[in-house]
């Protein structure tokens, strides 16, 4: 029974990814969340802005190091968000202007624009993988760790290491400022205002003068901004991957979804209501269970309750469990 | 685009002329490549016309959105192999009994949880009961099914590994497919239908990835990655008709190289089958919509309210049209496993079954089953053809370059991804411009 060392193995191999993951899905949720607060359909491309925000801030990240600029321990990736950000805005406002505008003019069915938006992700799929290929990228630079495996077992003692790695920290820091200063804009500001006046009332929103335009526009650039945020964070703390992000439009989706689609306090909540019960369902408690066990005794197997080739199996379970008994999700959907 | 009042008294003006030229397309290929391609492509793309076919059934007669088409694919070809290939004794033996048992504990823990959970009383006992029985059903299932899959996996593993399939011929394995994908389809559209469309939509591309997933890691069901190659076919085999009397001298008679000769037979025969169930479909489906059904279904698509003021039960019958559209896909699933000869699950990718198929659909027509099989077969013809017309189109622009030039080779590698950039252009251009496709519906 050595309960210390299980806690230390379970925060490093379940809380500590689960958090970051859960970070990273919740930027994503955001996204779709904004989209459908505001634009009321579900963007199957917000995978692929992810992928693309993620792109730039890759190719700048390469031509900052090879330039010599850095942040020292920190990546340089965190220098290139900004130029990330603004590429992908203008992708996002050209998207509209040339495809969704027309949609929003003609008050087509929501499941027409879920259509044109699997077109547009088809679309970006091309180009992304035209600019980049399909190869695995790596473009984390600086310091690899903030708690080192070794140096936490020399401090503590105990026989079971913890680290946390830089891209770790950086991902939570970052999706806490990023949270921070949206729900600000959404609440404290004028625009932000009139963005959840529209959400809520479209009608009244227009009679009161609100700017239609304007709040998909801004709507846009917030966006721009969570997916790239998402995307580079997701590939600073993995790799970048072209395909990936495809794979991770199901928990994004299923993240918004158990939050209640279409409110952002809901998205951070299903964010990591996703990742946590995947972490937990695929990790295998082997270690975990021999420290709190009695002496010397070992369980048989893995104590894995899925293989982590169901990790979609969770996303989706969740989803229909909640599609099934709570279909506004745990916060109150549609509204932002 | 022509104007329908002109023309409203004819029926499909343009759809003979249309298929002349598809047809033209690949005599084509036929005359400047060679037959067997041209065949190669008609035998898909009459694959993907049915397809289309069903995606049509759920999109055009229903407008429900399926992001799931891989999926119920994916569940044809698996039909392919627990249909036709012959059963493994030795892993019978070793783990079948055990198997079925953990299977069955598994259905019963959900049907139990499912019947158990209305008639128990409304309080917070009720959902701490229900899952602790789940998870006690959860760990019993787990107990049977892991020592079963070991047992299974460890019987022969480079060849077998797995159950093995009945042993029946396989042209019982098209409906087979049409059954495992209309079960899967019920789940999904069980729970999502009724509520926001996009749900539906999120809904089967979870359940696409799932059987995905259990296609790839399920050894003991379907060798996973290991692929089933061999797969029995409904036709000959070219070798035996090669060595065959009266093969050789119906070549002979024709004039033609029996080696080339005995491969198109065979495709022809393949495109034989093929047109027969693309026949049958199209029939059952044209007397569908002008049926009272058809109508009905089609008033529900037009105006859910008023349906619904008129006694119609919506979303009953968007679960019926939904699962008759993915029992067709998963047909045609079926179909292309026995085409191929193998299941190889790694192929199976969301680009390619499913936005392709969305294509086939929107370009043909959404709501008019001839346009759902022009559209199948143009984009099939597209989607073949555009990379070699990329390519050539890129040489020709790069031929004043040298041939080690950077630009030239990254150009060229870049070509194979100008398929999904034409194909999501072609969507979304069709969709603005001429959302009624090349056949519109009536």
């Amino acid at each position: 029974m050595d309960i210390l060392n299980a806690l230390v193995a379970f925060t490093n191999f379940v809380v500590v990814p689960a958090t970051t993951y859960g970070a990273q899905l919740a930027l994503g949720a955001l996204g779709v969340t904004l989209i459908y607060g505001v634009l009321r359909f579900s963007n199957f491309a917000h995978g692929e802005t992810m992928s693309f925000g993620a792109m730039v801030v890759v190719l700048v990240t390469g031509l900052f190091q090879s330039w010599g600029i850095s942040l020292g321990v920190l990546p340089t990736a965190l220098l290139a968000l900004p130029f990330g950000i603004l590429v992908t805005a203008l992708l996002l406002l050209a998207t509209d202007k040339v495809v969704y505008k027309f949609y929003r003019k003609v008050k087509a069915a929501p499941v027409m624009l879920v259509i044109v938006s699997t077109g547009v992700m088809f679309v970006l799929n091309g180009v992304v993988r035209m600019i980049v290929g399909t190869d695995d990228r790596r473009f984390a630079d600086g310091a690899r760790f903030v708690v080192n495996a070794r140096d936490f077992k020399e401090w503590s003692g105990l026989s079971e290491g913890l680290a946390i790695r830089t891209t770790q920290v950086i991902t939570v820091v970052v999706a806490m400022i990023t949270v921070a200063a949206l729900f600000w804009f959404l609440n404290k500001t004028r625009t932000g205002k009139s963005m959840r006046a529209y959400s809520d009332n479209e009608d009244l929103a227009l009679l009161s003068g609100i700017n239609p335009e304007r709040v998909v526009t801004i709507t846009w650039l917030l966006v721009a901004a969570l997916a790239t945020i998402a995307g580079a964070l997701y590939g600073l703390d993995k790799s970048f991957k072209p395909f990936i992000f495809q794979q991770l439009l199901l928990p994004v989706f299923a993240a918004a979804i158990v939050g209640g689609i279409g409110n952002p306090l809901g998205a951070i909540a299903g964010g990591f209501v996703i990742a946590f019960s995947e972490v937990t369902l695929t990790y295998a408690f082997k270690k975990v269970v021999t420290y709190l066990g009695p002496d010397s005794w070992v369980p048989d197997g893995l104590v894995q309750l899925l293989s982590t080739d169901y990790k979609f199996a969770v996303s989706f379970a969740i989803l229909i469990i909640v599609l099934l008994f709570k279909p506004t999700g745990l916060f109150k959907g549609q509204n932002i | 685009m022509t104007h329908t009042s002109t023309h409203s008294a004819k029926p499909l003006p343009r759809a003979p002329l249309y298929f002349a030229a598809m047809a033209a397309l690949i005599i084509a290929v036929g005359v400047l490549q060679s037959w067997n391609s041209a065949l190669a492509i008609l035998n898909m793309g009459l694959i993907s016309a049915i397809m289309a076919l069903g995606v049509n059934l759920q999109w055009g007669y229903a407008g429900l959105f399926n992001v799931g088409i891989m999926g119920f694919t994916a569940l044809g070809g698996l039909a392919v192999v627990l249909t036709s290939m012959p059963p493994v004794p030795a892993a019978w033996a070793a783990g079948g009994g055990r198997m079925i048992v953990a299977l069955l504990v598994g259905l019963g823990t959900i049907i139990g949880a499912v019947l158990i959970y209305p008639r128990l009383p409304k309080t917070r006992v009720r959902g701490l009961f229900l899952t602790a029985f789940l998870v006690v059903g959860f760990f019993i299932y787990r107990t049977l099914f892991d020592p079963a899959v070991a047992a299974i996996e460890a019987v022969d593993a480079s060849t077998a590994g797995y159950l093995g399939g009945l042993g029946l011929p396989v042209m019982l394995a098209w409906p087979v497919g049409a059954l495992l994908a209309a079960g899967a389809a019920w789940i999904v559209a069980k729970t999502a239908l009724g509520l926001r469309s996009d749900y539906l939509a999120i809904a089967t591309l979870g359940i696409a990835e799932i059987i995905l997933a259990v296609l790839k890691n399920e050894d003991w069901l379907s060798r996973g990655v290991k692929n089933v190659n061999g797969l029995p076919r409904p036709v000959p085999y070219e070798i035996d008709l090669q060595q065959s009397e009266w093969f050789l001298s119906l070549m002979a008679k024709i004039g033609a190289d029996p080696v080339i000769g005995s491969s198109i037979f065979v495709k022809l025969l393949y495109a034989g089958f093929f047109l027969a169930v693309i026949g049958i479909i199209v029939l059952a489906m044209e007397l569908a919509l002008k049926s009272p059904w058809g109508r009905m279904m089609r008033a529900i698509r037009d105006n859910e309210v008023a349906s619904e003021a008129m006694g119609k039960d919506v979303t009953g019958r968007h679960l019926q049209i939904f699962v008759l559209g993915a029992a067709i896909i998963g047909f045609a699933g079926a179909m292309m496993t026995t085409l191929d000869g193998q299941l190889t699950p790694t192929t199976y990718q969301p680009l390619r079954y499913t936005f392709l198929v969305w294509v086939m659909v929107i370009v043909g027509g959404s709501g008019n089953n001839w346009g759902a099989v022009l559209g199948g077969m143009l984009i099939w013809f597209l989607w073949v053809e555009v990379e070699p017309i990329g390519a050539w189109i890129v040489s020709v622009l790069t031929s004043g370059l040298a041939d080690d030039s950077a630009l030239k080779a990254g150009l060229m590698d870049r070509v194979a991804y100008m398929r999904y950039l034409t194909m999501g252009v072609i969507l979304l251009v069709v969709l603005r411009f001429s959302p009624r496709g090349l056949l519109p519906e009536k």
